[in-house]
Parts: structure tokens; sequence; C-alpha cells
């Protein structure tokens, strides 16, 4: 007994007191962020919360009565590019990653490919602008039409997409495939009916996020030269467009107060479709865990 | 499709495009162990193969016949190659990128490594029943027939879904939720599921890889007597590190240690008067 009291010294009240602070630290830096963004939010809701109404999403931009002013052509130009740009991403993306994590050799090729996939999805948005740019305004003479301007978002968003879905494959026990397998499955047979099945919640919930990062992206349109002001929807993939990151970029630049009011608006109008598109990725992946059974 | 009296499919022909194999079908219960003598058909041979990872060879210079209709239970400590040696039967460590196999492993009149052996076709042929239980995450009803409906299977699935599930003494215990997801049967209901599943291809043979090492005491008494049964209609090769569970239920056991296959004879010779020293000093526990 005495020899143990002798060679330990516990000091636990000051080990707790060492947590205690490590834990009040912690909050504290959750508690910044979260008061930022409320501060953001009320602030945008004051500012602009009084031009929103059914009627603003229906009017187009003014400059000679900006209080008559609206977003409908950039709210379309946003929806726009929302469903080409998925149209164009998420077939892409999700067949490249099965083809890295189901069928590609693991080889010095692959890691190459995959740690480049890694760095793409790091390079600035804007990089992506001048690449959209050169290959689909210039070479591709596409101009500045919604086409032009959801290719430069699906290269944008493709990496991201691509890690998601992989990590979503990685995500399925292998022993499902050797299940698979083991009952004389081929690959795509194991791949269509036990592999995607299982990652495909995973895998929306990545496009989600990727798609909703896209869609409030305003430097790479631009770069190829989207910043009009623009007064009609698009008909066709091949007319011209308008963005409310680039609307909501155009009023920020006007002096008027009126104009950074309408800005905040078109702000709230943004934030209204990226939360429930956040939120649907988010119940997608609680209903998967929930669900899965493994 | 006609069922014969036991409920179970009749086993001719329903795969379209697979050779028929030599009738070994005729269910005739061997007699008892004592007077019983060897089989003496062939199934799986395995004729100096060699194994590697890499370079690390895992299985080294093995020449071992499986006998039809028999279980041969594949015995020796942790990392003695034995679940290596079981997954090359039906090539399943091709899903080892680094795993080359030398020397040659006949299934019957074909070299299982030749380039011309089709591994999907094998497979059908040679199932496999892992360590821990695998269900897919789906109904048991889908759980037994996936494998049969992608394999072109012409028989009524119902009635094929029934017979692997009495094989594999489960149907009492899901009949009435077979369309329920396979995760909410316990862990032995589970491994039976599994052992249903890969019966229901109407295999030749089966490769057990340690079946019972997840399970308790009584799913793993099911499990043992479920084999014993199988074994009529199929030839089953078990790997086991439980030495009792060798001796319990099969007919012919492989002693192997560090890659090599030190022994081989009958199950009961093994357990009292084996041969060989290290095989003596494996069974009677002094290492391992």
């Amino acid at each position: 007994m005495s020899t143990v009291t002798a060679q330990f010294e516990p000091r636990l009240a000051r080990r707790r007191a060492y947590g205690a602070v490590f834990a009040g630290v912690c909050l504290f830096m959750t508690l910044v962020g979260m008061v930022v963004l409320v501060v953001l939010l009320v602030n945008v809701a004051r500012d602009g919360g009084r031009w929103v109404s059914w009627g603003f999403l229906d009017r187009f931009p003014s400059r000679l009565t900006p209080e008559e002013s609206g977003v409908k052509s950039a709210l379309f130009g946003t929806l726009w590019l929302m469903f080409m740009t998925g149209a164009f991403a998420v077939p892409l993306g999700m067949a490249a990653a099965v083809y890295l994590h189901e069928y590609a050799p693991r080889n010095r090729m692959t890691r190459f490919i995959e740690l480049n996939i890694a760095n793409l999805a790091g390079v600035p948005s804007i990089v992506y602008g001048i690449l959209g740019m050169t290959i689909f305004t210039r070479m591709c003479s596409l101009g500045l039409s919604v086409l032009a301007g959801a290719a430069t978002l699906s290269l944008l968003v493709l990496p991201t997409v691509i890690i998601a879905s992989r990590e979503s494959l990685a995500a399925v026990p292998d022993s499902f495939r050797l299940a698979a397998y083991g009952v004389g499955a081929t690959r795509w047979q194991t791949v269509r009916a036990h592999v995607l099945p299982a990652a495909i919640p995973g895998m929306l919930t990545g496009v989600i996020l990727a798609m909703s990062r896209a869609i409030g992206e305003a430097a790479p349109l631009v770069v190829i030269g989207a910043l009009m002001f623009i007064t009609s929807i698009p008909k066709s993939p091949m007319d011209d467009f308008t963005a409310l990151p680039i609307q909501i970029f155009n009023w920020m630049d006007e002096p008027e107060i009126i104009f950074q009011e309408l800005a905040a608006a078109a702000i709230i109008v943004l934030l209204g479709i990226l939360l429930p598109m956040n939120a649907v990725a988010i119940g997608i992946r609680a209903w998967q865990q929930h669900k899965k059974a493994w | 499709m006609a069922a014969t009296q036991e409920g179970m499919v009749n086993v001719t022909a329903d795969f379209p495009g697979t050779e028929r194999r030599p009738s070994v079908r005729s269910v005739t219960p061997r007699p008892a162990a004592p007077d019983r003598t060897p089989s003496t058909e062939i199934v799986l041979r395995a004729d100096h193969l060699t194994i590697r990872y890499g370079s690390f060879a895992a299985v080294r210079d093995v020449s071992l016949d499986i006998r039809a209709h028999e279980v041969t239970a594949i015995i020796g400590p942790s990392g003695c190659g034995k679940s290596t040696l079981l997954r090359a039967m039906n090539r399943m460590n091709d899903f080892v990128p680094s795993c080359a196999a030398e020397g040659r492993l006949w299934y019957r009149e074909r070299n299982v490594y030749d380039p011309s052996c089709d591994p999907v076709e094998l497979r059908r042929q040679i199932g496999m029943v892992f360590q821990k239980p695998n269900p897919f995450p789906k109904s048991i009803y889908r759980n037994v027939a996936w494998g049969a409906s992608i394999n072109g299977y012409q028989g009524r699935l119902d009635d094929l879904v029934e017979s692997a599930l009495k094989q594999a003494a489960l149907w009492e215990e899901v009949k009435d939720k077979l369309h329920q997801n396979a995760y909410a049967l316990s862990g032995g209901q589970q491994q039976r599921l599994c052992i249903a599943r890969a019966i229901a291809l109407q295999p030749d043979v089966l490769l057990m890889d340690e079946p019972c090492s997840a399970l308790d005491p009584i799913a793993t008494a099911r499990v043992e007597d479920l084999i014993d049964q199988l074994k009529t209609r199929y030839t089953v090769v078990l790997v086991t590190h439980n030495m009792q569970q060798a001796a319990r239920v099969s007919d012919t056991t492989a002693f192997m240690y560090i890659g090599e296959l030190v022994e081989v004879s009958d199950t009961n010779v093994m357990f009292t008067n084996p041969h060989n020293r290290r095989t003596h000093d494996y069974i009677t526990g002094r290492f391992g």
C-alpha cells in the first residue's frame, strides 16, 4: 500500500482542469463560427428582407427603376446551370469513380490519376473559368451560353464528385463483393446489384454538396464573360444567361444603397436554393446510416 | 421442374452452357465411419502447387487430393497457408493483386489456373462460405435466388430457394419472413443463409473458410451437423483452426504448417496416431 502511494501522484484535480479548459476552448471556437454565420444571416435578412417577394422572383433587373427590379433572369440562369451541370458532371463523375475503384488495376498509373484528381479538387475556381473560356467559349465557339457555363462548372465539380463517389464505393464492405464473386457473378453483375445500391446514397450526398458549391460560384462565370446585364431567360442551352452570384456581384457594384439591398435580397434567394439542397444531402446521409444493416 | 420427395429440386442441367459433370449425384448415404470405403473419385487435386503473395510463398509445393463426397478438413496454426490454399480452389485469390500461383490445381479434368479456365464459371461449381457471415443487404429470398438468377437458372426460383433453405436447415425458421432483410437474422442463421446461397447454385464442391469462427457454440453445433449432411450431395473442403471441429466433421484431415502440407490422412488416424512428429505436437496442443 505504501509503495503504491509512493509511486503514483494522480493529481486528478489538475488533469480534470486541463480537460475542462480544452473543452471550453473548443466550445468557444465552435461558437465563433456559429455567431459569425448568424450575424451574416441576420444582416442579410435585415438589408434585403423587404425586397423579397414572389414579384421579386418574377421581374427582370432594372437600372432605371430599381424598386421594380427582380432576379428572374438570374434565377432561371442558375436553375439552367444547375440541371445542365448535373447532367454533365454526375454521370461522368460517377462512372469515373466506378472505373477507378472497381475496375482499374491497382498500379502506378491509377494512383497517379487519383492523386491528380485530388489535386484538381484544390484548384481555385477562377482557374477553371480560364480553362472554360479557352476551351468552351473560344475553341468551341460556345460564346456566353448556358452550355459554356455549365461545361465550365462541370469541370469545376467533377473532381469533387469523383472523390465523393469513390469514397462512397470504398465504404461498401469487400465482403459483399467477395460474396457476389463467390456465387459466380461477373464484375459488372457485382457492381450493378450490390456495390452501386450500397454506394449511391453516399454518392448523392457528395453530388448535392458539390452542386451547391457550383451554383454559388461567381468567379468562373465572370471569367467566361457572363458579367452582363441580361433581361431575358435562356430558352435553349445556346442562349446568353446570367446567374444569381453574378446578379449579386453586379448589384453590389452599384453605388446606390437600394442596389445593396437588392443584392442582399438576391443572396436570400440563393440561400433559399442552397440550404434546402444541403438539407437534402444531410437527410440522405442520415437515412443511409439509419438503414445500413451491416 | 419436378420436385423429389424431400422437396429438393431435381438437379439435372438447370444451368445452360455448363457441361454435365460425371454422375456424382446418386445420393446413397455412405455407411458409418468404421467400415467406410474411401471414395476413389478425386474432385480436386493440387499438384506441386505454390502460391505467392509478392515474394512470400504462402503455400509451398503442396500436393493434395480432395475426394468426392467427403469432408476434407485443412488444419494448422494461423498463417500456415490453409485459407490461401482453399481460396485458390475457386480462384478467389485473384482479388489479391500480388497473388500468383505455380504448379497445377486440377478441378476434375481442368487446370483451375489454366488461362482457358473461366473463374466466373468455376465459382458456380465450386461455392464458397466465408469466415464471417456475409449475406447481401437484401431479402432472405434474394440472397438465395440471386446467384442462380444471374447464372441463367431455368427452373422455378421459388422451388430453388425453398430447397436450398431446407438443405441449409434454415427453412423452418425463415419460411414466413423470406422477404425480410437478411441482416435481421442472428449470426448463426446468417451463416446458414450463406450456405443456402452457395447450395442454390447446385455446386459440385463447397469451400468453407472457418465457417464457425464467428459463431457461438450452439450455432457452431448446428452448422457442423449441417456440414455432415451436406457431404452426401456435395464435396466439402473445410478450413478450421478448431481441431475438435476437424475431428468431429471431417473424413480426411490435412495438416499444414508454414505453407507446407505436413500430413494428410484419414481423420481417425490423424487424431489417434499421426505419422508426423509436428502433427502430433500440434494436435496434442504443444504449439499453435
